[in-house]
């Protein structure tokens, strides 16, 4: 197990090294010169020159990139072209909405494709399969920027229960917070549900035609403890690795859905420093989000390497 | 035991059901086990199919019985559909499974539940894939126990530890720790084993027990089980397409083809005299020591549930079919006290 | 219970699960399809219901986009050929917009975008993402390395981030809404493609061509690609949708083609203002995204079944 973990650990530090990589060299891509970008309104020769030697821009590239990566690793993510605040700062406001988010539509998914994925397996071929599964199929293919004006029409403007927009911290103001979160949630719990379902079923499915699942019914196994303990242990284990796989899908649903909600998170600040050529924050976003990703991803490969006894033990 | 049981030479299926037959010593019991004419069918497109059809069978205290025929007789489907492990839809069962005084096709499932793996214990082919990977196998094993006995779960640990160690598991204490894929085959198929007799089980059905295992195992796994029906008077069922492994096991043998029992015999008759052609041809294909001819082989190989021939099913193989067998099918005829077969040619 | 993991231990994504390794030899996994072959596997399609959905829906989407001209009640442009904001009427089936646009107009010339744009993105992924599979599984080594480490950090980018990112580096424009969208394809073509290489490439045929001196790049070309090539293609009918669903995206953030081109993803942006009056403006689009969507998936699932044997329902 433990070569596992370090296996693993270096992988990940390997795929941080290529990102950070490939962000440094889709930053320099950029038209445009940066430093005078960076100036801005405050644009003297001197300050100018005085900058470009700081950043390193009148060396090679590949001391650039050290530059570059030291300040990240140091915490240092540059000032935003357009009001000169610290991107970190930006960046980590911009952080907490979007965890919650996601945490919530998490959550939400599960809640509904463990049942639904249950179900649909239990009774295979049945009309509850295949309603399972449709819906599944269904909120799975819905755009989420459309799923979530939908789901604001009916919550919000039909409903009145919810509000459309808006966010509070959960840790500030439990229940307000919960309101605002509830249709976002929706929105992107849904669309995570959709996948989680089918693999719940299809993992379940196979676990139940395994040796061992009839073993246990000849031991005098009942049929719910047959489900519920020895085949569900069974089936959820790689549901795991798929939760962690699709967590990029995940935070690329959270940037639309922010935007639909105007949730102030990092999606939202990404697009709009986009629009706005504000590069540094949109370099400090994707850096966070993508280093987010990978390190989700490793997560999820220890729990599993933990849930798996194969690999646990010995 | 009930009275009825012990055959008065009428009534259907007669001929099967000889408690006197395979025991000259006369030291096995009373039947544990009488199955009456269980047929397993499948709903299919093309109509059902029956995987096995109107099978007889009874096992007694101590005795070991054998059921032998090539892939997809229908052995193991027997085997299970004693303990109604087939998933019925798409399966049917139907017959009557009498076991200590009841029909177990006639009880509900919670009832059923309550005595597999208590009064019946049944283990099968692949060992390594009957455990749960994730759960301990001392754990496996106290569950086998715990769903069936009344001592509190503390005092059954210790019983886990004393029965590993009864089948044979060296370090019982430390290997109740450890998780399936750490056993190998063997040990694998010894806890399985441990596991089905904990609750002192009235009858045995093992499903092809040593199949996956090898030769060396295989006798050890083979001499456990003997043990179990000599020592402790376990009635066993043995499943198996292994004539070698039958008759060193056996009392007596049971030979299914496409779903049907053909002949039943006490080991020592089938042996030296097999009645039905299809058993004539198992026999004649096992090597022997001594000559050098070709290996011999029976011809065709064993129709699938939807193509059953008419009449006999055996009759497009077999050697000396006559133009009856492809219109009637063979009742079975008691040829001895403890012989039986189904085919045309062995009298009316 | 095993874990899936690739030739070096990595996890698979998902969707790679869902293809077979490729080991049966040229003549059966190739071959022209015979009319035979074709029929059966039509009847072995057809089964899929939902499949054959996806099929009508792909069809009528390409009829929309194709025959825009002629199914279009209005000029998409027009503005003022109807009162603003008028719901769904005899006169527009859909309504109209806040510019008094007939909608239905505009969602039948929307076809037009999410098709280019999602076929034509998935096509230059593909043909990248195969070359540098077929670069990085036949020549192995440093080669496959480099190439493999590069399309791992691809791959941790969500794909309408990295979309975002290379919008900032190349601009906006059609064009490059099709490079933006293409480059978060890339990975998933090169992995798939690597993994079936590597096991085509053990294949003695292929050991025979090199041992007659065929060149390594005629190799490549001629012997390998054509027997990894059946799963690619499943695997790119299956990233269209994925492609339509990103470029909708990125036009509703308002990174897609300027107004006032009728594009879903923005119609469904500006009818966000609207909604409490007017909700067709952004329902009715998103409808026909969705629809194409649902369909999209069912038609690559249905593929997928057909063409991959060993697939478990």
């Amino acid at each position: 197990m433990l070569r596992f973990i370090l296996s693993r650990v270096g992988q990940t530090i390997a795929v941080l090294f290529t990102v950070s990589v490939i962000i440094f060299a889709l930053m320099r891509m950029i038209p445009g010169d940066p430093v005078l970008m960076m100036l801005g309104d405050d644009f003297t020769q001197d300050a100018y020159q005085r900058l470009r030697a700081q950043l390193g821009f009148d060396r090679s590239i590949v001391t650039q990139y050290l530059i570059w990566i030291g300040n990240i690793l140091a915490g240092d993510f540059g000032d935003s072209y357009l009001n000169h605040e610290r991107v970190s700062r930006l960046v980590f406001d911009a952080f907490l909405p979007t965890l919650s988010l996601v945490v919530a539509s998490v959550i939400v998914g599960i809640l509904i494709a463990v049942p639904s994925g249950l179900i649909a397996a239990m009774r295979k071929d049945s009309a509850w399969d295949y309603g399972s599964m449709g819906f599944a199929i269904v909120v799975y293919s819905m755009p989420s920027f459309w799923k979530g004006i939908i789901l604001i029409w009916i919550g919000s403007v039909y409903l009145g229960w919810f509000p459309a927009m808006g966010y509070v911290h959960p840790w500030t103001d439990f229940w307000p917070a919960m309101w605002r979160l509830a249709l976002p949630a929706l929105t992107l719990g849904t669309f995570f549900s959709g996948l989680v379902a089918r693999i719940i079923r299809s993992s379940l499915l196979e676990v139940l035609d395994q040796d061992y699942i009839k073993a246990a019914r000849a031991k005098g196994v009942r049929q719910a403890a047959l489900v519920y303990k020895h085949a569900l242990s069974n089936a959820l284990i790689p549901v795991v690795t798929v939760i962690g796989l699709q967590f990029g899908a995940l935070l690329g649903g959270a940037v639309l859905t922010e935007t639909v909600f105007s949730i102030p998170g990092m999606g939202r600040l990404t697009v709009s420093a986009i629009l706005n050529r504000d590069y540094t924050v949109v370099q400090g976003t994707i850096l966070v989000g993508v280093f987010a990703v990978v390190g989700v991803n490793l997560l999820v490969d220890l729990t599993y390497s933990f849930l798996n006894p194969k690999i646990r033990v010995t | 035991m009930r009275a009825d049981i012990e055959p008065v030479g009428g009534g259907a299926g007669a001929p099967w059901r000889s408690p006197a037959g395979g025991d000259p010593s006369g030291d096995l019991g009373e039947p544990v086990l009488d199955v009456r004419d269980l047929t397993v069918q499948f709903s299919s497109e093309d109509g059902p199919l029956r995987a096995v059809d109107g099978v007889n069978l009874t096992v007694r205290r101590g005795e070991i019985v054998g059921l032998v025929g090539e892939s997809g007789a229908g052995k193991s489907l027997t085997a299970e559909a004693i303990l109604r492990l087939i998933r019925c839809p798409p399966g049917r069962i139907t017959g009557e499974v009498w076991f200590h005084g009841q029909n177990l096709q006639a009880l509900p499932e919670s009832a059923l539940a309550r005595i597999r793996g208590k009064d019946i214990a049944m283990i099968f082919q692949n060992p390594g894939a009957s455990l749960n990977p994730v759960f301990r196998v001392g754990d496996q094993v106290l569950e086998a126990m715990a769903l069936h006995l009344p001592e509190p779960r503390r005092a059954l640990r210790e019983r886990v530890v004393d029965i590993l160690g009864r089948v044979g598991i060296p370090s019982a204490r430390m290997r109740a720790e450890d998780y399936p894929h750490q056993f190998s085959g063997g040990m694998a198929q010894r806890v399985m084993i441990g596991m089905g007799i904990s609750c002192v089980p009235s009858l045995l059905i093992a499903d092809e027990p040593s199949t996956a295992l090898d030769v060396t195992i295989q006798a050890q796994v083979l001499a456990l089980i003997r043990r179990l029906a000599r020592e402790l008077g376990v009635a066993v069922l043995l499943v198996s397409h292994d004539l070698g492994i039958i008759s060193q096991m056996c009392h007596r043998v049971l030979v299914m083809y496409a779903g049907k029992i053909v002949e039943e015999a006490s080991v020592a008759t089938v042996f030296a005299a097999p009645a039905h052609p299809y058993t004539r041809g198992l026999i004649d294909c096992l090597p022997r020591l001594e000559g050098t001819g070709p290996l011999a082989a029976i011809a065709g190989t064993m129709p699938g549930l939807r193509a059953v021939p008419p009449g006999c099913r055996f009759h497009p193989r077999c050697p000396v079919a006559e133009p009856r067998c492809a219109e009637e099918e063979p009742e079975p005829r008691r040829l001895g006290p403890d012989q039986a077969a189904a085919c045309h040619l062995l009298g009316p | 219970m095993a874990r899936p993991l690739d030739a070096d231990g990595r996890p698979l994504d998902p969707e790679v699960l869902a293809l077979p390794a490729v080991t049966s030899p040229p003549a059966a996994a190739v071959g022209p399809a015979s009319g035979a072959g074709i029929t059966r596997w039509w009847r072995r399609f057809a089964r899929n219901k939902g499949a054959v959905f996806g099929l009508a829906v792909f069809v009528a989407v390409v009829a929309m986009a194709v025959f825009a001209g002629a199914l279009a009640p209005y000029d998409p442009l027009a503005q003022g050929v109807g009162a603003p904001l008028q719901t769904p009427s005899l006169a527009h089936w859909a309504g109209t917009d806040s510019f008094g646009r007939d909608m239905l107009s505009r969602i039948i010339y929307g076809a037009r975008i999410a098709l280019v744009v999602g076929i034509l993105a998935v096509l230059l992924a593909l043909v990248v993402g195969v070359t540098l599979g077929l670069v990085a599984g036949y020549y192995g080594g440093v080669v496959d390395a480099v190439i493999m480490r590069v399309m791992d950090g691809l791959f941790a980018f969500p794909i309408i981030i990295l979309a975002i990112a290379m919008m900032a580096v190349v601009g906006f424009g059609v064009k490059n809404l099709i490079i933006a969208v293409a480059v978060g394809f890339i990975a998933p073509f090169a992995r798939v493609t690597r993994g079936d290489v590597l096991a085509v490439k053990e294949e003695p045929y292929i050991e025979a061509a090199r041992l007659v001196g065929v060149g390594s790049l005629a190799i490549i070309f001629r012997h390998v690609l054509p027997n990894v090539l059946a799963p690619i293609i499943v695997q790119g009918a299956l990233r269209v949708s994925g492609a339509i669903i990103t470029e909708a995206g990125l036009s509703f953030l308002g990174l897609g083609p300027p107004p006032p081109t009728p594009v879903w993803g923005s119609m469904i942006a500006e009818g966000r203002n609207f909604i409490v009056m007017a909700s067709h403006v952004s329902t009715l689009p998103g409808v026909a995204l969705m629809v194409t969507i649902v369909g999209l998936n069912l038609l690559g699932d249905g593929l997928r079944d057909t063409l991959d044997p060993r697939m478990r329902q």
